[in-house]
Order: structure tokens, then C-alpha cells, then sequence
């Protein structure tokens, strides 16, 4: 016990030390981690701060409510309806496996395939699973509880009139917004604005609980177009059966409101259904009435001629001598069908003569010929902002030379669209007056609207318009019972290859109904008809007659025809009338 | 002589002087210190493990299960533990060999030893063993030791941390070699000696680099200097824990208002990390409060060593009072990032069972040496 006295109490001195040092070690510890806190938890608290709240404070976009289209009496031609996305993070959902099977049936796909798909997107945090289910589906699919599968709200463009108004209207894609048509032109107005909301959401992307709504959405705003359904529906069958029947391989047709400058009904063929994405190539969804340009053909003949009542050199009744039927113009030969003889300027018209037309145009400035078809719009787009819309050609007059000059007074030479002529029609319906296009309903005409022809001359024209739709002339296919109608055919060669086909054309016809007060104007354009003829007279004057027919009755415009017994001969096919057309 | 050794037969502890506590050979402040971070602690799990109870009770069941380890050790002799060390320490060590021969493979590493009804980790003896063995090596020999001495006690630490390092278990390897060396220091080691320990240190440190270390230790290391290189990846634990702690500022979220840990951000929330769920939710204020409370404990436990007659229990008391300050400092430093990641739980607060059930044991040992003082020879 002594000797051990002495060792331990130096051993004791020692530890003393020791136990100093040891304390003092404990308190550099915790001071050391206190000042790292403080560090951490004062000096770097906002960054630090900022930096969690990234971590799960979230904007989050509140899809808004895209606006319906609806037509002018209010029924809808697009609607956005509600539908779930389900959508799933592949880490935690290939943990449950054995879940797997039953999701993919309830997803409708087969367990192989949904395997693979997960598989590939491992280490992905979103990935949907289906878009587009309706709720009541995707609900059973939540139903399940397998973890890590989420849905969220969104909405699907659903068109009830389909391919009827496919051309017009577009579609969206499936985000819902616009590509085509007027979902891409009034993209803009029609999606809304859309809200944002501030979320939780956890490591996993869930959202655990909404904290505020930073903007409410602002739903787009509803749309009434000038469309009538009714219209574009006896429209789009009307030509759908002639293109089936005549074997074309593309048509259109517009109706437009001559009073307002609305358009009742813009379709064409071929056609594809926009419910069905499978569905949705360009080639079926080509708004053919503006996109597609054309030479108008004959059917501009009556333009010429209004400019030769118009310059008061002409009148109805002045002779032309149209024979041999043929006309030399410098290297060029203008040709009608017949040898019409000598014939005054309504026979012009209503036999279609080139050679009569010809000689009207030359007589008179090239000059006075451009401006006209410049003011009625042609060569220039519609300001409706079509997507792919073609303003045409209309050349330079002084290009033209003699040849041209005569062309273009028989619409060669010149391309248009369908609508441009379409309008250019409402001139000679209204009066001479030519007012704006709308897409969108009026509810009173247009304040603006310029004159282009005076009223005598366009009632004049109306009534060579009107024999042209007789038995005399090449439209008489064109009529409809209990109306006068005012119409003029065209058929044009087309052109493939930098030159005229023998055998592939274009059959116009563009009109007016009821002739005695023209309430509507419609254009038919059916593109290379390949069964049962070509004549603008024999394929597209029947279809402006069916659709005619239909928007009468529509919108209950009072006959200005009494029945009698001429309606059983106008429907027989006149024997010895063949209808003269084709320049050149 | 006989009222000593009366007193050293009372193991009932009879003495009517003494409070019903110290009766049982428990150290009252340090039980009320331990028993409220244990209340703490359930309180902070219930939060970090998002309010799940089933997590909480499990917890409970395992501190009571620790608090009875505790009770019983206490009332061990320590002159009876002293007898018996070489064999505990010999058998942990034959454990440990058996480890790395038949032990279950869990997560990467062979930690476990399954005898039947019992599972285990035979190192967690070891971190019991190593300083009990220590303190018994340097009680007999002339203090500060010379350098045959030494180096043996050098080799019974060495020994385990070495075997404990191969399975491999770094937190475990860390703190047995910190109860060694605690030993060592307590022992009287001159600073000579330390210094020279400590250069050689810093000069094996590169080379245990290149050949000691793993490549997920080494991963680690660089981690904690650049956490920022791979956000997503290694550095995602350390970016995050810091994020929860500073998210905190000066008086915390609230109780079960984390963030960080109810949406999932912090890996580890309830275990590893927990301190930083409680930083969050408490502050700063409630982050000074809780290391108060650690560095009561380990003051006490301090003191309660210093008052130890003999140095076997001085040595044991102060090397495992040490050890707990290790644990706190290495899990602390590790949350708020100042050290590298070393998969060490917070004591007391952490969930988890076996690492608590061995330091519960220690404090049971402290509080059995501290009561029997008067008891003893000196």
C-alpha cells in the first residue's frame, strides 16, 4: 500500500490534468458543433431556408377550362371534357410487382407490356401510365392503392360534329392545345389563361397539401362562330357523296351569308375524324377551301362582263360575233365547243363562250380587268388568318400581253381559292357590294363595305347568271325547285407537270340563291372527278343544288319561284346542251 | 477493516441513509438525465418517424429493455466484473473471430452472429470489453505506464478494432478504439507519447487511405469535403440534413412541423439523422438544450469517474463516460457537417435497439462503481 501511495498520487496529479484537458476537448466539442449550428441555423438561415422550400414548395399550374366552340345557335362543336392522366413514379411501382398484373388490367394493356415499359423508364420519377382515361376509370385504377401510381386532371378536346367540321376547327394535341385550323388560329383566346396554385409535395412528387392559389385559371372564352351545323352538316354530305359517286379525289365547298359576310359552312373532302388521334394526318385535315388554289375557269366570266356593263360600252343585248368559235390571239388560239355564232353578252354567259368573252375583255384595258379582280380580293389572303391559307396568283397586268388579257377573262391564268371566290360572288349577290369575311357570328352586317359594281350592273349579271341555270344554259343541274338560282359552271383543265391535262380537271360551280334577292352565295369545287363526266355543269352544279336545297329550308328563306310544271322538265337533262367549256 | 468489508457484503445496499434510488446503486441526476433524453427522444421520433406510433412503442419497449440492463449491471460489483473481464474480453474476442467466419451477411457487412433464440452483434460486447479489459490490464501496473505495458494495451485494443473493422463496422471500430485510447490517456500516457501517437497519425493517415480504407469510406470522406460534387448521389444525406438543421433557425418549426423529414427529403430521419429533424423542429435553442443535456450526462459521468476509488474503476468509468461524448460528438458532427458520414445513431434518441442496450449496460456499470465508492479498500 506505501509504495503504491506515492505512484498513484502522482498518477492522481496527473489525471487531474487530464480530467482538465478532457473537459476542456468536451467543451471545444460542443462548442464546435453549437457554433456550426449557429452557423447553420442564424448566419445561413434563409439560404438554407430557400433551399428546403425548393425542395417541396411547388407552383403548379391549375390547367384552365379551354373554351367552347359553338356554333351560331349555340351548339357546341367542341368541348373540352374532363379526363385523368394516371401516371406513376417507375422506382417505387417496380417495387411492388406482384401489384403489377392487376394495374395493367386495369389500365387495358397487357402485363408484359407494362413491365417492359416501367423497366425502361427505371430511375425516372414521372412517367404516365395512360393519358386520357375517363374518370371513372382511372378511379379504378386508383381504387387499387398500389403505391407510387397518381392520376391528375386534365381535359380532352372532344369535336360532337367530328369530321364534319374537322377542316375548320383543327384540333389539339394532348396538352390540349391547339395545332390546327381554329384551336391553332384562336389558340390564344380560346385556352384561357392558365391559374397557378403553390403545393407540398413530397420527395415523390405527390402532392401532399395545396398551400395558396397564387392565380385563379381564367377559362378561355367560349367561341360562336358563323358556322350553322345544320348547313355544314347537309354540306359535307352533299359532297362526300359526290366525291364518292364521281370517284374525286378532293372537294370543297363554302356557303356564305351575303347580307353579313359570315360563313355558314366551309367543308371539304377528304376527311378525317379529330376524336381519333389515329386519325389526324394532314392530308385528311387540309382545309382544301383555303389552302387549295385553283383556276377559276368560266366562273369568272361574269366578272368580265360585269366590267363591260360597268365601262357602258356593253349592255345585255349587245351582239358578239363569236364565230368560226375560235379566236387567234397573237401565237394563241381562245376555242369554244360550238360555234355559237353571232350571240349578244347574257349568251356569253350563259353558254359560256370564250371566244365572246375574249373579245369583250380585249376591247377594253387590261388595266380596268386587274383592278377589278385585285379589289374583289383575289390574289391576296382573307384576313381571317387561316392556318395554310394560299391568297393565289393574280399577276401583274402588264405581264399579261393579249393572251393573258383574254386568259384571265375566262379565269386561266389566275388562281383562287375556294372562299376568295365564294366572296367574290357575294358582290354580284349584295349588289356590288363587297363585304368582310366572318368565321365568327354577326350579329348585325358590317359597318364596313366597299362598292365595287353598281347595282344595275349586278342585277343585270344576275339575270345572265340565271339563264345559265336554265335549260339554255350549262348549269341547269344547279336549280332548285321553288327557287330562281344564279349560277355559272367552270371546268378547268388542271395542271400537272408545268402543263394543261388532257383529262384531269377541276368542276366548279359557284351561285346564288333565291336570284330575285340573294340571301346565300355557294361555291362546289370538286377536284378531279374521275366516273360520270367533268363539266362543272354535271358534277358540281347537282351538289351546289342538294346543299342549296338543304340551307333554304334551314333557314326557312321563302320561295321566289312558284312550282309549276317547268320543275319536272328543269330536273330532265336537256339533250342536245352540251355545255361549253375549257379554254384552250 | 470488518465495517469495510460489511459494507462491501451489503450487496442489498441496505443503508437506510440512503435515498431508495442509491439503495438500487443508481445515480439519481444521471438516471433523471438519461430518463428525460430517452422521453426526448421518443417524443422526436414520433415526429421523425411521421407519426407513427407502432415506431415509437417498438422504441419504448427497447428502452425499458435498456433501463433494466442498466438496473441490473448496477448492481454488478465492480469488483466482481473486475475478476471477470479477462474472460468477457477473451470471449468477445473468440465472438468476433466467429463472426468473420460464420456471421450473417446483412447489408454488405458480417456483423451478426445468430446463436438460436439470439441474434446479436458481438462487437457491441466489444465496446463494453475493451475498456473493462484496459482498465484491468493498467490496475495492477505502475501508472503513467512504461512502454512494454504499453504496447500490450495497445494490442488488446488494437486487436478487435481490427477484427470489428474487417466485417466491416467503422462506427463500432471507431468508438472500441476511442474506449482503448480513452484508457490509454486516462491511464497517464505522457505527452510525449501522445504527441509522437498523434504525429504518427497524421502520417499513417494517407497511407490507411491508399490501403485501410474502402472505397465507400473513402467515397464518404471526399463527400464530406465537397458535398456539393454529386447532390443527387453521395452528397445527397450531408445536403440535406444541413438544409433540415438551417431550416430550423433560431426557434425551430414546431413539434411534427419538419419538413425535411414528413415529405421524405432526409434520408435516415428517424435513425441516423435524427438530430436534424430535431434541429428542425426546435431550433437552435432547442439544439443548445439538447447537447446541455449530453454534456450533463457526460459531466456526470466524468465526475462519477473521478470519484472511483480504485483505477480499474476509475479507468472503466471515465473511459465509458468518454466514449458516450464520442458518440454524441460523432453523430452531431456528422448531422450538421462537420465530420464525414459514419453510420453512428444519436444515443438515447436514435431508433434502433442494440447500440442503446450497451450503453445503458455502461451507464448500469458507472452508476454500480460509483455507489459501492465507500465500499471500497481505498
Amino acid at each position: 500500500m506505501t509504495m503504491r501511495m506515492p505512484s498513484f498520487q502522482l498518477a492522481a496529479l496527473r489525471t487531474l490534468t487530464r480530467h482538465q484537458v478532457v473537459l476542456g476537448i468536451l467543451l471545444l466539442a460542443t462548442v464546435g458543433i453549437i457554433a456550426r449550428a449557429v452557423y447553420l441555423q442564424l448566419i445561413n438561415k434563409d439560404f438554407l431556408q430557400d433551399q428546403g422550400n425548393d425542395r417541396y414548395l411547388r407552383t403548379v399550374t391549375i390547367p384552365a377550362h379551354r373554351g367552347m366552340v359553338l356554333d351560331r345557335n349555340g351548339e357546341p362543336l367542341a368541348v373540352s371534357s374532363p379526363v385523368d392522366s394516371v401516371w406513376a413514379v417507375p422506382e417505387v411501382l417496380l417495387e411492388n410487382q406482384d401489384r403489377l398484373p392487376l394495374l395493367a388490367q386495369a389500365l387495358g394493356m397487357k402485363t408484359g407490356e407494362l413491365e417492359q415499359r416501367l423497366s425502361d423508364r427505371e430511375g425516372r420519377e414521372f412517367f404516365y401510365l395512360r393519358r386520357h382515361l375517363a374518370p371513372d376509370l382511372a378511379q379504378r385504377v386508383l381504387n387499387l392503392q398500389i403505391p407510387g401510381v397518381y392520376s391528375q386532371r386534365e381535359y380532352r378536346r372532344y369535336y360532337p360534329t367530328a369530321e364534319i367540321t374537322s377542316h375548320l376547327l383543327g384540333f389539339t394535341d394532348i396538352d390540349d392545345v391547339g395545332q390546327e385550323g381554329l384551336e391553332l388560329g384562336l389558340n390564344e383566346r380560346l385556352q384561357g389563361v392558365p391559374g397557378s396554385k403553390r403545393v407540398i409535395r413530397d420527395r415523390l412528387g405527390h402532392i401532399v397539401e395545396d398551400v395558396e392559389v397564387l392565380r385563379v385559371p381564367e377559362p378561355g372564352k367560349p367561341l360562336t362562330l358563323s358556322i350553322d351545323r345544320r348547313i355544314q352538316y347537309v354540306a359535307y354530305r352533299a359532297l362526300k357523296e359526290a366525291v364518292l359517286e364521281r370517284q374525286a379525289s378532293g372537294a370543297s365547298a363554302v356557303v356564305l351569308d351575303v347580307a353579313t359576310g359570315e360563313i355558314l359552312a366551309m367543308v371539304n373532302q377528304p376527311a378525317g375524324n379529330p376524336n381519333d388521334r389515329r386519325q389526324l394526318n394532314a392530308a385528311l385535315l387540309r382545309n382544301r377551301a383555303v389552302t387549295d388554289v385553283f383556276e377559276p375557269g368560266s366562273t369568272m366570266k361574269p366578272f368580265t362582263a360585269s366590267l363591260a356593263l360597268e365601262s357602258g360600252a356593253y349592255k345585255p343585248e349587245t351582239p358578239i360575233d363569236t364565230s368560226p368559235g375560235v379566236l387567234q390571239v397573237g401565237r394563241y388560239t381562245v376555242k369554244d365547243v360550238h360555234n355559237y355564232g353571232r350571240i349578244d353578252v347574257t349568251r356569253v354567259i350563259s353558254k359560256s363562250s370564250n371566244v365572246g368573252i375574249s373579245k369583250i375583255a380585249l376591247s377594253m384595258p387590261a388595266q380596268k380587268l386587274w383592278e377589278l379582280y385585285h379589289r374583289l380580293g383575289f390574289g391576296a389572303l382573307s384576313s381571317l388568318g387561316f392556318a395554310g391559307e394560299q391568297g393565289g396568283v393574280l399577276k401583274p397586268y402588264s405581264t399579261w400581253g393579249s393572251i393573258g388579257h383574254a386568259n384571265n377573262a375566262f379565269g386561266y391564268g389566275i388562281s383562287v381559292n375556294t372562299l376568295q371566290l365564294a366572296q367574290a360572288y357575294t358582290v354580284l349577290a349584295s349588289g356590288g357590294v363587297r363585304r368582310p369575311l366572318s368565321l365568327l357570328r354577326r350579329d348585325k352586317p358590317p359597318e364596313e363595305e366597299t362598292r365595287l359594281l353598281s347595282e344595275d350592273t349586278t342585277r343585270k349579271i344576275r339575270a345572265m347568271l340565271e339563264l345559265a341555270v336554265s335549260e339554255a344554259g350549262t348549269g341547269a343541274k344547279a336549280s332548285v325547285p321553288g327557287y330562281r338560282v344564279a349560277g355559272k359552271t367552270g371546268t378547268v383543265h388542271k395542271i400537272a407537270h408545268g402543263h394543261y391535262s388532257p383529262d384531269r380537271y377541276r368542276s366548279v360551280f359557284a351561285g346564288m340563291v333565291p336570284a330575285s334577292r340573294p340571301r346565300l352565295v355557294c361555291v362546289v369545287m370538286i377536284d378531279e372527278p374521275r366516273r360520270g363526266g367533268y363539266y362543272g355543269g354535271v358534277i358540281a352544279a347537282p351538289v351546289f343544288s342538294q346543299i342549296m336545297e338543304g340551307a333554304l329550308r334551314i333557314l326557312n328563306i321563302p320561295p321566289d319561284a312558284i312550282p309549276t310544271q317547268n320543275l319536272v322538265v328543269a330536273t330532265k337533262p336537256e339533250p342536245g346542251a352540251v355545255p361549253s367549256e375549257a379554254g384552250r | 477493516m470488518k465495517i469495510s468489508l460489511l459494507k462491501e457484503i451489503d450487496v442489498l445496499n441496505l443503508d437506510s441513509r440512503r435515498r431508495p434510488l442509491e439503495r438500487l446503486h443508481l445515480d439519481t441526476p444521471l438516471l433523471f438525465a438519461l430518463l428525460s433524453a430517452a422521453a426526448l427522444g421518443l417524443l422526436v421520433l414520433y415526429s421523425a418517424g411521421r407519426e407513427n406510433l407502432d415506431l415509437v412503442l417498438r422504441q419504448g419497449v427497447r428502452l425499458g429493455l435498456g433501463f433494466v440492463v442498466l438496473c441490473l449491471l448496477a448492481q454488478a460489483p465492480p469488483r466482481y466484473l473486475r475478476t471477470w473481464t479477462p474472460w468477457i474480453y477473451g470471449g468477445g474476442i473468440l465472438l468476433l473471430i466467429a463472426v468473420l467466419m460464420v456471421g450473417e451477411i446483412s447489408k454488405g457487412a458480417r456483423r451478426w452472429l445468430d446463436l438460436g433464440p439470439l441474434r446479436f452483434q458481438p462487437a457491441e460486447i466489444m465496446r463494453l470489453a475493451v475498456p473493462m479489459m484496459m482498465a484491468w490490464y493498467f490496475a495492477d501496473r505502475p501508472l503513467p505506464p512504461r512502454l512494454w505495458p504499453l504496447c500490450g494495451g495497445a494490442l488488446l485494443t488494437v486487436l478487435p478494432v481490427l477484427l470489428i473493422a474487417k466485417q466491416p463496422d467503422l462506427g463500432t471500430a471507431l468508438l472500441v478504439a476511442c474506449a482503448g485510447m480513452f484508457a490509454l490517456f486516462l491511464s497517464g500516457l505522457s505527452w510525449k507519447i501522445i504527441a509522437g501517437l498523434g504525429l504518427l497519425a497524421a502520417g499513417g493517415g494517407p497511407l490507411a487511405w491508399r490501403f485501410a480504407l474502402h472505397d465507400y469510406q473513402r467515397q464518404r470522406i471526399l463527400t464530406f469535403l465537397d458535398p456539393q460534387a454529386d447532390p443527387l448521389g453521395a452528397g445527397y444525406h450531408i445536403i440535406q440534413s444541413q438544409i433540415a438543421i438551417g431550416s430550423g433557425g433560431l426557434y425551430g418549426k414546431g413539434w411534427l412541423n419538419s419538413t425535411q423529414a414528413h415529405l421524405e427529403f432526409l434520408p435516415e430521419s428517424s435513425t441516423d439523422f435524427i438530430l436534424a429533424v430535431f434541429a428542425e423542429e426546435f431550433g437552435l435553442m432547442g439544439l443548445c438544450a439538447l447537447l446541455a443535456l449530453y454534456f450533463f450526462i457526460i459531466a456526470r459521468g466524468l465526475y462519477l469517474a473521478t470519484r472511483a476509488p480504485t483505477t480499474y474503476e476509475r479507468l472503466l468509468a471515465g473511459s465509458l463516460a468518454l466514449t458516450f461524448f464520442v458518440y454524441i460528438f460523432v453523430n452531431a458532427g456528422m448531422v450538421c457537417g462537420l465530420l464525414p458520414v459514419v453510420g453512428l445513431p444519436l444515443p438515447l434518441i436514435s431508433y434502433g435497439g442494440t447500440s442503446l442496450v450497451t450503453i445503458m449496460a455502461g451507464f448500469g456499470i458507472l452508476m454500480g462503481i460509483d455507489s459501492r465508492r465507500r465500499a471500497s479498500p481505498y
